[in-house]
């Protein structure tokens, strides 16, 4: 057993705090190998991450690195260096606290090199760099310790198995190094402690009092909500009024575009000026900073934001949490209420408001989930291998690699464990040689082989390259927004290409609360001017879009079951029994798939209720089908819960038409050329390293040197359909944008049980789809139509025929 | 053929969809910045091990279109090889198949500022090619008229309906004509952008490349 420090000791009781049963627990298995703390907000999680090792370093004897503390946001690396080191500095604890960061300075990064602090705080991607420099056993020579902060949310990314890779390697060079993963109430602890443990070392999970249940429940609202949409306009006056009755509110929403509407919308309530700020990730950083200052200094009432404050900076005064817009997920809905009310023991208080009326039945869903604790998450299956080849690459630049030596290295990954020698070298293959059934690289191998058996960089200027291209995030093809000045005016953020392409000058849009005017696109920053003379006419950007999860969506079945819905406001519950009259609810066990005439059109809606991502997914497949079995669909929009096709002719065989073996093939097949697999291979190759995010500044050769890489993968899938690259794409493709697997699910859960309703009209559940947003046309010989045809138009309006 | 045809300098030439350029009247194809060797040259240089199948894919499309027009002189305007020693490390099955193409015809290699000096394949290697009203060279040079040129690899965004359609394209004014790049890993340069912008005249137009060769004003 180890006891605190006595300067600890007294320093918690001038504080007037004892310390926890999970902060005494963490120190009594200081030496153990692997720990998990899971704690709530506010438990004094960091505090208890960081004890046994103030506890070691109070004797000031240590010598350099002692304890490495990694945390997935650069923020959250700097809000720790200031949370620690104050109590350090009132112990008296002669202890050396630094951050590095992507914002840490080069000459700084350079002497902590040669200098390492005592505990040193940074990122997954800056600590890949650091296991790149060939000195790295120098600088992590004596490390006892590693921290790893909100492992839940790295646990499931691939940023995480790019940190866990890293650290097998500082494990080789620190044998004795222990481990300890913070995290959030999470659904399989016993899953992120196999993620944390060095496999297959065991790893003890520590459960901290997770304190009283949260007070959750729906924002009342007298007006019922819109059929569509996921602005919540109609929730402004309560949600202001909540504002008014709180000292501070966060207001979460799910994409950047609607906390961007929703924003414009509260302050044209505002009627009493309250400080309301918006925080998103595709704002300039000094617009975030600012925002964050005045959150931290207790200025702002609320703040309209997105996932971009999800993770645990302290944020103090927060009383009152609102989650706009149905939670798709409860897992996230839980760590969001978390963060009201930072302090234990007592309840966090949060207000659901569903954006449209089947988000009710969400709503509703989550709050059982919350209640009865059933939190939801996906397997993440084994350790992707773009990861691999990166980690691969970064270990050469260190220095000569050994391949059975990193094999036993990277298998003692809990991700990795089960992977094969051969899936192994095939990584390493493409790593040296670019692993082409044609083999046309031999003089120029990326790693060669030296008489030792170890390989080596062939070119050892390529290491730079390499560092250059560290890290696993990839950012979509966004670009700056500027105000139009002679010198480059202020940067308000940023914005996807593709909505800046729609853009013509004169068109506003809003972006961090402000209506602007596209002016025009200057080398690649879009600029634009306050004069905001109409209103916004396009809706600002995309964002991303998470799909409801598998467990929630299962909840939305089984509560439609119900032979009444007491629990639902009454406009919600006379839908769905309206729904159940003239077709019927779907079952969990059954696809319903819907048949009516509208508009001139064939309609279909098949209830896959697989998640936004792969009912869109479902959407290509499928009007593949209906273009084969002669149905001459025209176009479809996908929710979480359905896709909505229309076309020419009725479907009169829904077997036929979700015939498994079919889809399969289709995937291979025909989803082979689609956009979305095409953007989920660049991800990957830019992972693996094939194709290079950043280049060195000298090479910088004009904009015609460079080509997509959707070329890249064209040439793959016809001369190499089998290479390491393409079958790491198909394997992304089963989650993700494309998420295949979730329909391969639904296909299992539903088997062939189609319930096929042919109705006279529009049913209720399909109606509000008609408003839906984002109508995909369907592709194929209607492009080549369409392009002629506008071809024809730009040469007659020319003049030229 | 899905081609275009259109006349310039009095001269009736055809747009091939696969963006190389048929002149009938003097049985003439031309082609602009095969780019063999890009892959190569690419990991010679620390890069990564790009898929190694665009010499063939681009002899590929290079067989096709010789097939379909029988042409008796074939033109490379230039940026025929990524770098100058690219030809030599050609591998000997693509060394055979443009031999091949060569044979039974005149082969010109126009230098271009990848490849600017000889290359051990047969064929004549010049700096310009000048037959009728019509010269050919690499770069399009100022005051230049009846000029056929590449190098700039233009390329067109149309917006249809909402969707971005990007295609590599011929474009042309009243003076100068500059094609789109042949090789397969090319990338492109918007025929607005400069200083392709600049160097055409307002009344440009551009011919798509694709399924069929589409010809459309260039917006501005």
């Amino acid at each position: 057993m180890h006891a605190p420090h006595p300067l600890i000791t007294a320093w918690f009781t001038d504080q007037g705090w004892s310390v926890h049963p999970h902060q005494r627990d963490m120190l009594a298995r200081a030496d153990d190998p692997a720990t998990l703390l899971i704690a709530p907000t506010g438990g004094g999680k960091t505090m208890a991450g960081f004890l046994p090792t103030l506890s070691e370093l109070a004797d000031g004897t240590h010598e350099g690195l002692h304890t490495l503390y990694v945390s997935p946001l650069k923020a959250l690396a700097a809000d720790i260096k200031r949370n620690l080191r104050r109590p350090v500095e009132d112990m008296g604890l002669p202890i050396r606290i630094e951050d590095r960061t992507g914002d840490t300075s080069a000459s700084r990064k350079k002497r902590q090199r040669a200098d390492p602090p005592h505990i040193l705080l940074t990122t997954p991607e800056s600590l890949a760099l650091l296991v790149s420099y060939e000195d790295a056993p120098r600088m992590f020579k004596g490390l006892r310790r590693i921290v790893v902060d909100e492992i839940h949310a790295l646990g499931e990314s691939k940023r995480g198995d790019q940190l866990m890779l890293a650290l097998s390697a500082v494990q080789g060079m620190c044998p004795d190094l222990r481990r300890v993963g913070l995290s959030a109430t999470v659904e399989d602890p016993a899953a992120i402690a196999r993620t944390l443990a060095r496999h297959p070392d065991p790893c003890e999970i520590v459960l901290a009092d997770p304190g009283p249940d949260p007070d959750i429940s729906m924002l009342e609202i007298a007006e019922p909500p819109p059929w569509s949409g996921g602005n919540a306009a109609y929730s402004i006056p309560a949600v202001l009024a909540q504002i008014k009755a709180h000292k501070t509110t966060l207001i979460f929403h799910n994409t950047r575009a609607q906390a961007e509407i929703f924003f414009h919308n509260l302050w044209l309530a505002n009627e009493d000026s309250l400080p309301i700020g918006i925080h998103h990730g595709s704002l300039a950083r000094a617009q975030r900073e600012k925002v964050e200052a005045a959150m931290v200094r207790g200025d702002l009432r609320a703040i309209v934001c997105t996932g971009s404050l999800d993770l645990g900076i302290d944020w103090g005064n927060v009383d009152l949490v609102i989650q706009i817009g149905a939670p798709k997920n409860v897992k996230r809905l839980v760590q969001r209420i978390g963060r009201a009310n930072h302090r234990y023991n007592a309840p966090s208080k949060a207000l659901l408001v569903p954006a449209n009326r089947f988000e009710v039945v969400e709503c509703v869903a989550a709050l059982q989930a919350v209640k009865a604790h059933d939190l939801d998450g996906e397997p993440r299956g084994t350790g992707p291998l773009d990861v691999l080849c990166q980690h691969i690459l970064i270990r050469a630049c260190a220095g000569p690699i050994n391949p059975p030596a990193l094999y036993r290295e990277v298998t003692s990954v809990g991700a990795y464990s089960a992977l094969s020698r051969a899936a192994f070298d095939d990584c390493f293959d493409f790593c040296a040689t670019g692993g082409y059934a044609l083999r046309a690289y031999d003089k120029w191998k990326r790693l060669q082989e030296r008489t030792d058996g170890t390989w080596a960089l062939r070119d050892p200027r390529a290491a730079q390259r390499i560092r250059m291209n560290i890290g696993t995030i990839q950012d979509t093809d966004t670009l700056k927004v500027r105000l139009q000045r002679a010198r480059g005016g202020k940067p308000l953020g940023e914005v996807e290409e593709s909505f800046a392409a729609t853009l013509t000058p004169g068109d506003t849009f809003l972006i961090g609360g402000q209506i602007v005017r596209y002016e025009r696109l200057r080398e690649m920053t879009v600029e634009v001017t306050r004069r905001a003379d109409k209103k916004p006419k396009v809706a600002s950007y995309m964002g991303t879009r998470f799909a409801t999860s598998t467990q929630l969506s299962q909840r939305i079945l089984r509560l439609m079951q119900q032979p009444e819905w007491p629990e639902l406001p009454s406009a919600t519950a006379q839908w769905l029994a309206l729904q159940r009259r003239v077709s019927q609810l779907p079952e969990p066990g059954r696809l319903l798939i819907e048949s009516f005439a509208h508009d001139q059109y064939a309609h279909t809606v098949v209830y896959g209720f697989a998640g936004r991502n792969a009912q869109q997914t479902l959407g290509l497949l499928l009007s593949k089908r209906m273009e084969d079995l002669g149905y001459d669909p025209l176009g479809f929009v996908a929710t979480d819960y359905a896709t909505l096709f229309w076309g020419l002719k009725s479907v009169t065989d829904p077997q036929a038409l979700m015939d498994p073996r079919a889809l399969e093939h289709g995937l291979e097949d025909w989803l082979a050329g689609n956009t979305l697999i095409k953007r989920t291979f660049r991800a990957s190759a830019t992972i693996a390293g094939l194709i290079e995010r950043n280049l060195p500044a000298q090479r910088k050769s004009g904009r015609q040197a460079t080509f997509s890489s959707d070329i890249l993968y064209d040439t793959l899938q016809k001369y190499d359909p089998d290479h390491l690259m393409l079958r790491i794409t198909r394997q992304e493709a089963q989650r993700g944008l494309v998420d295949f697997g979730r329909i391969r699910n639904m296909l299992e859960r539903t088997h062939g049980r189609i319930d096929f309703r042919p109705l006279p009209r529009v049913s209720p559940l399909a109606a509000p789809m008609f408003l839906e947003m984002g109508r995909v046309p369907i592709k194929g010989a209607a492009e080549e139509r369409l392009l002629a045809a506008e071809t024809e138009r730009l040469m007659a309006a020319a003049g030229l025929t | 053929m899905s081609h275009y045809a259109f006349s310039f300098h009095g001269e009736s030439l055809h747009a091939l969809p696969s963006g190389a350029l048929f002149w009938p009247a003097q049985s003439l194809l031309c082609v602009s910045d095969l780019h063999f060797g890009k892959a190569q040259r690419y990991a010679t240089r620390g890069g990564g091990a790009l898929p190694p199948y665009e010499t063939h894919d681009t002899l590929l499309r290079l067989d096709h279109d010789i097939a379909e027009t029988a042409p008796s002189c074939v033109i490379c305007l230039g940026d025929s090889f990524d770098c100058l020693g690219a030809s030599l490390d050609l591998d000997g099955s693509a060394r055979d198949w443009v031999l091949r193409l060569q044979a039974g015809r005149r082969w010109i290699w126009i230098e271009g500022n990848h490849d600017p000096g000889p290359v051990d394949l047969g064929g004549t290697h010049v700096t310009q090619y000048a037959s009728g009203p019509l010269t050919f060279r690499h770069i399009a040079a100022a005051q230049a008229r009846g000029e056929i040129s590449g190098h700039y690899h233009p390329k067109m965004t149309l917006d249809l309906k909402g969707r971005r359609l990007s295609r590599r394209c011929f474009a042309l004014d009243s003076d100068r004509m500059i094609l789109p790049a042949y090789g397969t890993y090319t990338g492109g340069l918007d025929v607005t952008a400069a200083p392709l912008g600049t160097l055409l005249g307002p009344q440009t137009l551009c011919i798509l490349t694709g399924q069929t060769a589409q010809p459309v004003p260039r917006a501005r």
